[in-house]
């Protein structure tokens, strides 16, 4: 770091981080705050706000689609971590230098890279009960035909689904990138000493791939609670609200419900979900900083 | 090299693995390719049911032409480039400047000020979304594209910011210390010396962000209502609602929304995965 202290970088750091401190600060930082200082209100977005304490999340948790709404955001949670482990086995099953691999793991990658109000669609005509390509699969298996979407108890897996096909990929990136970076001195060893297969990823390959794991499993979770897009999209949390998700139940109330003040509540419950995985990744990133 | 590369394996084993890779790409891009095949069938098909199977007449021409005439799509993908380029260029421009104080200027509050940018970045978009909303309309830019770009720049640059201070504190200080002794100006060091340096990065970076904001759906819900300037994610959901029954017109639209984004991605492929996997091999 510098030793020089000349009397221009006094002040010349603030001068290169003011722009971009400002705009993050009145958009990000300061609208959190309201957020919060707004779930203590009953409001409707345009008229006059009534401070009513603690009554929002009082209400919240009474409201059967909050629970509703959370339990399905854990389902996200839970079946969302399969795309980490799926991700690794694509990644190790395409880590070959045969002809036109690159072009394949490119082609792999692909559903990451298209919007997921796209992705919802084609998921969308994938599950449709009368000619989608799912009741066609289960149809080879005698299985008669569901109608996923519409479904109260397979909604949120069917969304869940289709959540996971961008997310799988994103991981599977991740994992190819960490394997062309492991350290051949080590694996060579370890097949000297007769280790491979299973023995052999656990012990050697999986150590190596620390880092890429971390970052597949933040991604995994935060792409979990920020479910919005995909619910939107396929069903407007329907049947009857049961595949809603915080993120949706909280622009529902606030944009069609004119709850502004209940739809701060929900998304300070889910900002505060949220920040238990913020910090922890905050504090990981920060040691290995000082490290 | 892990697993054991494929040539030391048999030749009925190699001639296996390469016909599983095609067919697994196959299978796992098959709900897109039905996409693609339903973009290019007839009204006909549709209707008698014809979902799967090859299209007993090619429209894809007649489609796609229909897309750009019968919808507002174009003004939709007009609206998308004129809100995710502006929004790119300030948001990397705002963080680069950031990253750069962030990685070589030694002050009170650095760290903290790091933290604050990466945890931003993490935030549900629920928490902001009225205060923004709010903030737009007190503006008078709810309904415009500058509204959106605003907020994507301000957004994005906690993202950035950690992706450009992680790759500038990699850069030599000797560099930066040399021009300091010849008594060049901050200014100048960063414009000359820094600037040049981080080019890599900025690649990177733009097609990231690119991605990212074209595909933004959240916002464009919230801060914009007119076809006028809604991009073009929101503008296949107001598709789909008006175009329920022609399934061909809503696919075509839907493959001409990813494309940019996969142009761009095919185009600066591995710019594109150095960003992506920040910090995946060290940490």
């Amino acid at each position: 770091m510098q030793k020089l202290h000349s009397r221009q970088q006094q002040w010349m750091p603030a001068l290169f981080l003011a722009p971009a401190v400002i705009m993050f600060v009145v958009y990000v930082i300061f609208p959190i705050l309201q957020s919060i200082w707004l779930s203590f209100y009953e409001w409707d977005g345009i008229g006059e706000k009534t401070f009513v304490g603690l009554s929002n999340y009082v209400e919240l948790f009474d409201d059967y689609q909050f629970w509703v709404a959370l339990k399905n955001n854990l389902y996200w949670m839970v079946f969302f971590m399969l795309a980490p482990p799926i991700g690794l086995a694509i990644a190790l099953f395409l880590n070959q230098k045969v002809m036109g691999i690159r072009l394949v793991k490119s082609m792999f990658f692909f559903p990451f890279v298209i919007s997921q109000v796209v992705v919802g669609l084609v998921f969308s005509w994938f599950y449709d009960p009368s000619f989608g390509l799912f009741n066609k699969a289960i149809g080879l298996f005698g299985v008669e035909p569901v109608a996923v979407l519409s479904d109260e108890n397979w909604v949120t897996f069917g969304i869940i689904v289709a959540g996971l096909w961008p997310q799988i990929a994103y991981c599977m990136i991740l994992y190819l990138t960490g394997l062309n970076n492991l350290n051949p001195d080590q694996i060579e060893a370890a097949r000297l000493d007769g280790a491979h297969g299973w023995k052999m990823l656990r012990h050697v390959i999986l150590p190596q791939l620390k880092p890429a794991t971390f970052i597949a499993i933040v991604v995994t979770v935060i792409g979990a609670l920020r479910s919005f897009d995909l619910v939107a999209t396929m069903t407007s949390g329907g049947p009857f609200g049961s595949s809603s998700v915080l993120a949706y139940f909280m622009y529902e109330q606030s944009i069609f419900n004119y709850r502004a003040g209940y739809g701060a509540a929900i998304a300070t419950v889910l900002f505060l979900i949220m920040d238990i995985y913020i910090a922890y990744f905050l504090w990981r990133m920060l040691k290995s900083e000082k490290a | 090299m892990f697993p054991t590369p494929i040539e030391k394996r048999s030749l009925p084993f190699n001639l296996s693995y390469r016909v599983a890779v095609w067919i697994s790409l196959f299978l796992w891009l098959l709900p897109l390719l039905a996409v693609l095949l339903t973009s290019a069938r007839s009204t006909a098909d549709i209707n008698a049911g014809n979902y799967w199977g090859i299209p007993s007449e090619w429209m894809l021409f007649e489609n796609y032409t229909m897309v750009f005439t019968e919808t507002p799509m174009f003004r939709y993908l007009l609206n998308s480039i004129l809100i995710t380029v502006p929004a790119v260029i300030g948001a990397v421009a705002l963080s680069t400047l950031a990253g750069y104080a962030l990685a070589k200027f030694k002050f009170r509050g650095n760290v903290a000020l790091f933290a604050a940018f990466i945890a931003g970045n993490f935030v549900p978009f629920q928490i902001l979304m009225i205060p923004v909303r709010d903030l737009t309309i007190g503006m008078g830019l709810y309904d415009t594209a500058s509204g959106l770009i605003l907020f994507h720049i301000a957004f994005q640059t906690g993202f950035c910011t950690l992706f450009m201070r992680n790759f500038i504190v990699g850069l030599p200080d000797e560099l930066i210390e040399a021009a300091r002794v010849e008594g060049v100006s901050e200014w100048q060091i960063f414009w000359h010396v820094v600037l040049p340096l981080v080019r890599p990065a900025l690649a990177a970076l733009s097609v990231l962000i690119f991605t990212f904001i074209w595909n933004d759906y959240f916002w464009a819900l919230v801060l914009v209502q007119s076809d006028e300037v809604r991009p073009i994610t929101a503008g296949i959901s107001a598709l789909k609602g008006q175009w329920m029954a022609s399934w061909q017109l809503i696919a075509a639209g839907s493959i001409i929304a990813a494309l940019p984004p996969v142009i761009l991605f095919f185009a600066m492929q591995r710019h594109f995965i150095a960003g992506l996997t920040l910090g995946a091999t060290k940490g």
